[in-house]
């Protein structure tokens, strides 16, 4: 029973004898292996260490096991507040909605703003267009934005809804009340892709709908664009526009969701930040466009070089290499020299790493999430002298992402040892773990099993991270930003090492005050 | 406040969030808004609209049908293996969010925080995803042996592309002779979780109720209880067993917090089935009582007074032996709950609070708070029906502003007008308040605490109240510069 002095919750409290009593108690109902016969729970456990379930694992066709991704919506949700006073609008059963506002709030913690029209079986057979025309007007009137940007669930996707005509038709039967409000669209079927995908047709989407035609465009020699893709480090987002400000007042990040999911105390704000939509409507005018993440723009990339006839280039700002192509490619089209404080900000970085590296050298990791991240991060764990054991990619796309991977797996003094996994799950990932193991994992939330299971540490880095607080405000772009990489990383090793020294009179004479 | 004044206040806050409605949705929102009061003879909680389309275009906090069948009933189920048959999202949104506990080996023989789907692509939704599913229930029995059976829970697509996921189902039990469940709860179908719930019961009605191979050799006592309705959040189930055990019966099933096939399938043989969450269970219960003649009763295990008085009807099912028994288990159990209401009732007293959860909540904690002194002012379900409603009206303690499937922006009016002390919702609505320097508690997870069922549990619902209330954050909201009140 409850001591009133001391309250203990869940955690402790069915540590108490009377409670593990009746966890005892319950087995004699239960049908799990566990309660029938552990043994067997044990000789099971083991034969998914080996390599023979290796093999059956990786062999898997049809069922997918704890996936790295998710689908495309919920990028299009991401694209969507990236821009000032817009209102993400999903298409569709409002299910999918409870689910990315949950997901982003369970990550930032912070609200998101998402509303959905509803569709349900009647809109199944006669389609979503009564629901749309219905549901644009009362976002209007209760939220009123700027932008309303419209995306779709698979439902809407299966039944052949069409969001060009429904917007039209929308507009017409709104007695003036959509006039003064942008309405975008994409389709973003959950059956293709993944979330990146998602955010890609969204931002596509929105700039081909905002810009005028090619014909009326003007050009601005000294306007950049730059679009951060998929982020969820808001601090990256900061530090990018920081870079871009250092090399001239009209570089304008595209797409910049940063002050959506920080907000300060004190009152609720429902809209926050954003690109404005001043500047969304003349991206078209811009002398380039930078993409920091390449493989979630790629639709949106024909647009603006084949349509809008600009330039554009992918630039991932990642690391200390990337972090370099990067500032070089803002001096070459800004014709700007590089500034003393970023020159500043790059050797400070490389002396950090030059107090560090003894730590990471050497140390074998194995990294999953998305393709953009993964380019980034293992181009720095290879800077850094470790070794990217397993890179997993689960939505890795088809094409040119492997070689992008190759490319940097080549400068590294174990490329040979390196091994991509395009297209897996974390459940083979496991399998990997327990046969071909590493020092360190990295990766998002659902790493924390992987780690339960194998003992391999867990460093989280990715989307989503539900279980630690506020890692998202930082950076991992930029100069500053791998410098919380090598922060996060190294101190990792070093409490690792800790822990593997820690037991006294047998390994604490390791467990050193200065390392 | 005086109650005249709470009433006119509940009664404005709707008035001025209807004003701010275009017409056809002003009309439509009417319907599910309103104020009810013990005294009242025909208030709010007999007249509100329920379990009715949501109006396209809101922030409403509602999921969908297969939310209610994977997310609520099935998922739980710890040694069968449920699958997310469709697209990648919905088993990746609904991944190990729910805190429902359970012991077992995670992979080896329990399966409810990982994620199984089978990632449907473009080629399956234009060829159909049956082939797929045959082969990925084939590829689950190699490499996870140990599972009891395996359902198939449908997303949106499976219904609109025509697949016979009933036909699969069928054909690989009768192969492989492994329970095996096609679930058609697709997102789209009904109003809410709430159809999901309905046909996730039917499908244990229909494949784990006529299962009798477990139920023949099985011993009864006339002591035999089942806990149906019970998801075990943060332990709900476990803090509840303990009490039922201690009266002298005998828990013989959980459903569906850390329960397992063969629990599911033995319920029939208790005597008496325990109701905690009507609303996603009443179906499966009403059921057992026509096929099997197993009586039901609901219970309330939220804050100490209503756990009393549930104890006390459940222990009249029985003999004076339970009855006796029960008495000191209340005894022995309000003496340390009538000291955790010592500490922490004057730091909470008068404190007003608004609710707005799914299924059972917002009634049954009402009588929680109302042990702590603090005093609900409004409530209202995601998902519920009119018989949640009308079960509403008999714990309300004073006039409540009632709010059916709330959009965010009349929650986020209505929180303006009353001003509770705090707010208990869920966790898309927490930043939100949080925002407004107003403390909050997530009520569906129990914001990472937990448990509330039962009495030791609500010693940590009654610290978990007051760290809420009283932490010293709220106060740093105003800078010291700031000449104004800031916040709600």
């Amino acid at each position: 029973m409850q001591n009133v002095e001391q309250i203990v919750n869940g955690q402790k409290l069915f540590l108490k004898p009377e409670y593990q009593e009746v966890l005892k108690n319950k087995k004699e109902f239960e049908s799990n292996m566990g309660s029938v016969d552990p043994s067997k729970v044990d000789e099971i456990s083991e034969w998914t260490k080996s390599w023979d379930y290796r093999e059956k694992n990786l062999s898997r066709e049809a069922i997918t096991v704890n996936p790295a991704k998710a689908c495309q919506p919920l990028g299009a949700v991401m694209a969507s507040l990236g821009f000032e006073n817009t209102m993400p609008y999903v298409h569709g059963s409002h299910g999918c909605v409870a689910y990315f506002r949950s997901y982003f709030t369970r990550h930032f913690k912070e609200p998101t703003p998402c509303v959905s029209d509803s569709m349900s079986e009647s809109a199944a057979v006669f389609g979503g267009l009564a629901n749309m025309k219905d549901g644009l007007r009362n976002c209007n009137a209760m939220y009123k934005p700027e932008m309303i940007a419209v995306s779709t669930t698979c439902m809407a996707e299966v039944i052949g809804d069409d969001l060009n005509a429904f917007v039209i038709g929308a507009r017409e039967e709104a007695a003036g009340e959509l006039d003064n409000t942008a309405i975008t669209y994409a389709h973003t079927p959950s059956f293709v892709g993944s979330h990146i995908t998602g955010y890609d047709n969204m931002m596509k989407g929105i700039l081909e709908q905002l810009n005028p035609d090619v014909s009326q465009k003007v050009l601005d020699e000294e306007r950049i664009n730059i679009i951060p893709g998929f982020e969820p480090y808001l601090g990256s987002l900061a530090e990018v526009k920081e870079i871009a400000a250092m090399f001239g007042d009209k570089i304008v990040m595209i797409g910049d969701h940063e002050a959506q999911w920080n907000t300060g105390a004190g009152e609720y704000q429902l809209y926050s930040g954003g690109t404005s939509l001043a500047d969304a409507k003349t991206a078209i005018n811009a002398k380039a466009t930078i993409s920091l993440q390449k493989y979630s723009t790629i639709q949106t990339a024909k647009t603006i070089k084949n349509i809008w006839k600009q330039e554009y280039v992918t630039s991932n700002p990642i690391g200390l290499s990337g972090t370099d192509a990067f500032v070089m490619k803002l001096s070459e089209l800004t014709g700007k020299p590089v500034p003393e404080e970023l020159k500043k900000l790059r050797s400070q970085l490389v002396d950090a790493m030059q107090d560090s590296y003894p730590y990471m050298h050497g140390k074998k990791f194995a990294i999953y999430g998305d393709p953009d991240f993964l380019l980034g991060l293992v181009s720095f764990i290879v800077e850094m002298g470790g070794i990217p054991t397993h890179i997993l990619c689960h939505n890795a796309p088809r094409k040119g992402w492997e070689d992008d991977m190759k490319k940097i797996l080549s400068k590294s003094l174990w490329k040979d040892e390196c091994n991509i996994w395009a297209g897996k799950d974390l459940w083979h990932l496991r399998s990997l773990l327990f046969t071909e193991p590493v020092d360190f994992l990295i990766g998002n939330v659902y790493g924390k099993e992987l780690y339960r299971d194998t003992g391999i540490p867990l460093i989280r880095i990715g989307f989503p991270i539900f279980d630690r607080h506020h890692l998202h405000r930082y950076s991992i772009s930029g100069y500053k930003g791998a410098l919380n990489l090598l922060t996060w990383i190294t101190n990792a090793v070093l409490d690792q090492l800790d822990e593997e020294t820690k037991t006294i009179a047998q390994t604490d004479y390791f467990f050193d005050c200065v390392r | 406040m005086g109650p005249l004044n709470l009433e006119n206040l509940q009664k404005e806050a709707i008035a001025e969030v209807l004003e701010s409605y275009p017409e056809k949705l002003s009309k439509n929102r009417a319907k599910h808004l309103g104020v009810d009061s013990p005294e009242e003879s025909k208030g709010a909680c007999d007249t509100s609209r329920s379990n009715k389309q949501t109006v396209p275009g809101v922030m409403s906090q509602r999921g969908c049908a297969y939310a209610g069948s994977k997310g609520v009933v099935w998922g739980p189920v710890k040694d069968m293996i449920h699958i997310s048959h469709g697209p990648i999202g919905c088993g990746q949104y609904s991944r190990a969010g729910r805190r429902n506990y359970y012991i077992g080996t995670t992979g080896i023989d329990t399966f409810v925080t990982m994620n199984f789907s089978t990632d449907f692509t473009e080629k399956d939704i234009v060829f159909g995803g049956d082939k797929k599913l045959k082969k990925a229930l084939e590829e689950i029995d190699v490499l996870f042996p140990l599972n009891n059976g395996i359902t198939i829970q449908s997303e949106c697509p499976i219904g609109l592309i025509g697949d016979d996921i009933q036909a699969v189902a069928k054909k690989y039990k009768s192969e492989t002779s492994k329970p095996t469940i096609a679930v058609s709860c697709e997102g789209f179908r009904g109003v809410s979780q709430s159809l999901g719930h309905h046909i996730a019961n039917d499908m244990i009605r229909d494949e784990i109720m006529p299962d009798d191979s477990a139920r023949k050799d099985f011993e009864n006592t006339p002591y035999d209880v089942a806990i149906v309705g019970d998801y075990n959040i943060g332990g709900d189930a476990w803090s509840s067993r303990i009490l039922l055990e201690e009266m002298g019966l005998r828990v013989i099933a959980q459903w569906s917090g850390d329960a397992t096939y063969k629990e599911m399938a033995i319920a029939p043989k208790a005597k008496l089935n325990l109701l905690h969450c009507y609303r996603s269970m009443n179906y499966i219960a009403r059921h057992m009582e026509q096929e099997f003649g197993v009586p039901w009763i609901e219970y309330n295990f939220f804050g100490p007074t209503k756990t009393t008085e549930s104890l006390r009807k459940i222990a009249a099912m029985f003999d004076e032996t339970v009855q006796a028994k029960t008495e000191e288990v209340i005894a022995k159990y309000t003496a340390m709950t009538d000291e955790v209401i010592a500490k922490y009732r004057p730091k909470l007293e008068g404190k007003t609070v608004m609710l707005y959860v799914g299924g059972l909540r917002p009634r049954h904690v009402i009588g929680a708070y109302e042990d702590l002194g603090m005093e609900v002012i409004g409530t209202g379900y995601e998902f519920g029906h009119g018989d949640d409603y009308k079960r509403t009206k008999e714990e309300i303690a004073r006039s409540t502003l009632i709010y059916d499937d709330v959009n965010e922006y009349e929650l986020e009016a209505f929180v303006k007008k009353l001003k509770p002390d705090l707010v208990a919702s869920g966790v898309k609505e927490k930043y939100v308040f949080q925002k407004m320097g107003l403390p909050f508690r997530q009520m569906h997870s129990w914001d990472y605490s937990g448990p509330y069922h039962g009495y030791d549990a609500f010693a940590i619902f009654a610290k978990d109240m007051d760290l809420a209330m009283n932490s010293p954050v709220w106060s740093h909201t105003k800078a010291p510069w700031d000449t104004e009140e800031k916040g709600a």
